[in-house]
């Protein structure tokens, strides 16, 4: 397949190898590994799926960050989607890999068992074919993810807007890459030396949620593509800022994203959607400026307003698992004492363990035995 | 026919059901068996020493019923003729179970009971016997089949998970999870625009050319539901040995392969409806993956791992680049990732 052999070839995978260790040689050793945190799900899914962290010198540890979208998402949204799929009226549309993630009351998997009508679309666009499709009935889609996912939701709503669609409906949980990285780097014992940056989430945003980084806390950031090769280069980019003591934003993937971004997607995603005053964050608590909320022109598009009462008291995450510590990089998943007991793919607990992106769903996916032939 | 619909009458023993019987299955699958009307088939079948039946039964839910490839009915036939001849045997009669929903268009059904007739005569069985029952709207999704397969092993053929020994090689006979991508690319909500087809399509005659050119088949299975890691796995826990595959080698058509990086699936895990897995001895494996080429059903047929000793993990997977990781089966329902 085109843009994926290529960066999958065992020789080019190999010449990256030696030249990190090339690398590493010309870096004075220390007592403990240069701590990389791969901020997006895609690029844990990719370590674990190749098995880059085993390809790797030992002096290089990934930690997996709060980038997946699915895994981040708090009890208090699959709650609300929980409530609103229940109602005899409403079609609820969802990405497919929300649909295990625990409520308080269940998973949007188990509404359905108990008959809500829940469908899995691929784009937002799906789901406002299935309201027109279905005039008579209220669809709601749970517009989840970070700067990738948004312009598709925003460009969805302007086209319900403008063909004046008045059953579809929208419940919002979009979130900024920026303010959780500068939340792990507050934390008083992050250890973390350095970042590989999520690629598609920048093809929307281009280097500017890493300025600050960089900048204020000093960490190299390399933003980067998903396939094995992408993923080495980026690593070596980091070593050689971590030698010279460096520490910038550079692109590792210059064939999707450019250092500014996509300025057609940035226009759409402010025509519809503005910064709300704080977000919750599954483990990490609410945020500052760290999610977006309708602006007041399509606000009648709110799902939640088809909720009767909204201002119900919030729910709190009694959640009996470690995903805060997991999320950052305090605790190895396979250290949490539910993983793989009470905590599985097929039964999670956490989010963590709900998509494959998630760190404890790729461990398990990829290491819950341990191989050695 | 009086209606265009099946109704609620057409199940309940009544004339419409008789008219149902009299002017749609009975001329469509049109074997002597079958006209005789009895509630039962009956087979005077003289087995020979040595030989033995072979009995199997699968029940077929899809939605869409049709998709590129096939629908229901082709499925219906070819998964039980696929299961009675996993064991060596070669399926001879099938009988036909169809639960309906109130509604579906007679025409349909008409359609569907002409694509599984055609279905059943290129796979050389028979439908000697069958039921019809119509349930009310909303409890049932349009039709569900059950069909049951009877087949006949020769004599010395033994085939199972029994004879499964370290360092035995494992062979499939084509591209992987064609089924599965297909019916994924095929729902409504997900408008995915993808050029695969259903690898649905009946396996006994490879199976019988590979019995026919090598000595050493041991054990045989239909990667269904699961996918290959399914199979893999039910190998590997029924011998109490691993199976070690190698990424590379693991035969993947261009489309599956692009639908599985987009939705993030592992093609090991989607369904085929047409592909066998076989456990050989290493000795013939060259020369069965040569007779697997030579048939149609098998012309892209690959080598994709061995059996070695118990290791942690029941099947572990090779790549390209040296790193052995587990193979997980694949748990409940596929879900697409969002981006």
């Amino acid at each position: 397949m085109k843009f994926v052999d290529e960066y999958r070839d065992s020789e080019v995978i190999k010449q990256l190898l030696g030249a990190i260790k090339h690398q590493l040689d010309d870096i004075p050793p220390r007592c403990r590994p240069w701590q990389i945190m791969e901020v997006c799900g895609g690029h844990t899914r990719a370590i674990y799926r190749f098995g880059l962290d085993k390809l790797l010198p030992k002096e290089i540890e990934f930690i997996h960050g709060p980038g997946c979208p699915v895994c981040v998402l708090p009890i208090q949204v699959i709650d609300q989607a929980f409530a609103l799929a229940l109602k005899p009226d409403v079609i609820l549309c969802s990405y497919g890999d929300v649909m295990r993630v625990p409520g308080s009351s269940g998973s949007l998997i188990q509404a359905r068992e108990q008959g809500a009508d829940v469908r899995i679309v691929y784009s937002p666009r799906d789901a406002l074919a299935v309201a027109l499709n279905n005039p008579e009935r209220q669809v709601v889609f749970l517009a989840i993810g970070f700067e990738t996912t948004i312009p598709a939701t925003a460009a969805t709503l302007l086209a319900a807007d403008k063909r004046q669609v008045s059953n579809f409906h929208l419940l919002v949980h979009h979130v900024c890459i920026e303010p959780p990285l500068l939340a792990l780097l507050e934390e008083k014992d992050t250890a973390i030396d350095a970042f590989i940056a999520p690629g598609h989430v920048s093809t929307i945003t281009g280097a500017l949620p890493y300025l600050s980084v960089a900048a204020t806390y000093h960490k190299p950031v390399v933003i980067s593509g998903f396939e094995p090769a992408d993923i080495l280069q980026s690593t070596l980019m980091l070593l050689r800022q971590l030698q010279r003591g460096k520490a910038e934003v550079e692109n590792q993937y210059t064939r999707a994203v450019q250092v500014f971004g996509n300025r057609a997607a940035q226009t759409t995603i402010d025509r519809v959607f503005e910064l709300a005053e704080t977000t919750e964050w599954r483990g990490l608590g609410k945020l500052r400026h760290s999610g977006y909320q309708l602006v007041k022109a399509y606000q009648r598009f709110d799902a939640t307003r088809l909720i009767s009462t909204p201002d119900q008291e919030e729910t709190v995450d009694h959640t009996p698992c470690h995903c805060a510590d997991v999320l950052c990089g305090k605790l190895t998943p396979d250290e949490c004492p539910l993983f793989g007991r009470a905590c599985k793919p097929t039964h999670p607990a956490g989010a963590l363990m709900v998509s494959e992106e998630g760190a404890c769903a790729a461990h398990w996916q990829y290491r819950q035995q341990e191989v050695e032939l | 026919m009086t209606s265009d619909r099946i109704t609620l009458a057409h199940g309940g023993g009544s004339a419409e059901m008789q008219r149902l019987i009299q002017e749609m299955f009975l001329p469509t699958f049109d074997n002597s068996q079958l006209a005789t009307m009895e509630d039962q088939a009956r087979l005077n079948w003289q087995l020979q020493p040595g030989e033995r039946l072979a009995f199997s039964t699968d029940t077929f839910v899809v939605s869409p019923l049709t998709f590129p490839g096939g629908d229901i009915a082709t499925l219906a036939v070819n998964g039980t003729v696929n299961d009675v001849a996993m064991s060596g045997a070669v399926p001879k009669v099938l009988s036909c179970a169809m639960v309906i929903e109130e509604g579906l268009l007679q025409s349909q059904l008409q359609t569907l009971c002409q694509s599984m007739a055609r279905a059943a005569s290129a796979a050389g069985v028979q439908i000697v016997t069958g039921d019809t029952k119509v349930v009310p709207k909303g409890q049932a999704d349009q039709l569900y089949i059950n069909t049951s397969g009877l087949g006949v092993i020769a004599s010395g053929v033994d085939l199972g998970t029994h004879r499964i020994a370290e360092g035995d090689h494992v062979l499939v006979s084509g591209p992987i999870g064609e089924h599965g991508a297909t019916i994924i690319s095929c729902r409504e909500d997900l408008s995915l625009d993808a050029d695969i087809a259903s690898d649905c399509q009946p396996l006994h005659q490879l199976v019988c050319a590979m019995l026919a050119a090598i000595p050493g088949v041991k054990s045989l299975r239909d990667a269904t539901r699961g996918g290959v890691a399914a199979v893999l796995h039910e190998f590997a826990t029924a011998s109490r040995l691993s199976i070690l595959l190698s990424e590379q080698d693991i035969p993947v058509s261009a489309p599956v392969n692009a639908m599985c990086e987009l939705l993030g699936f592992n093609p090991l895990h989607l369904a085929c409806e047409g592909r066998l897995i076989a456990v050989v001895s290493a000795q013939h494996s060259e020369d069965c993956l040569a007779a697997m080429r030579n048939h149609p059903a098998g012309d892209q047929a690959a080598m994709i791992g061995r059996v070695i000793t118990s290791a942690p993990s029941p099947v572990i997977i090779e790549s390209s680049l040296g790193v052995k990781r587990a193979l997980a089966p694949a748990d409940g329902e596929l879900l697409p990732r969002i981006c």
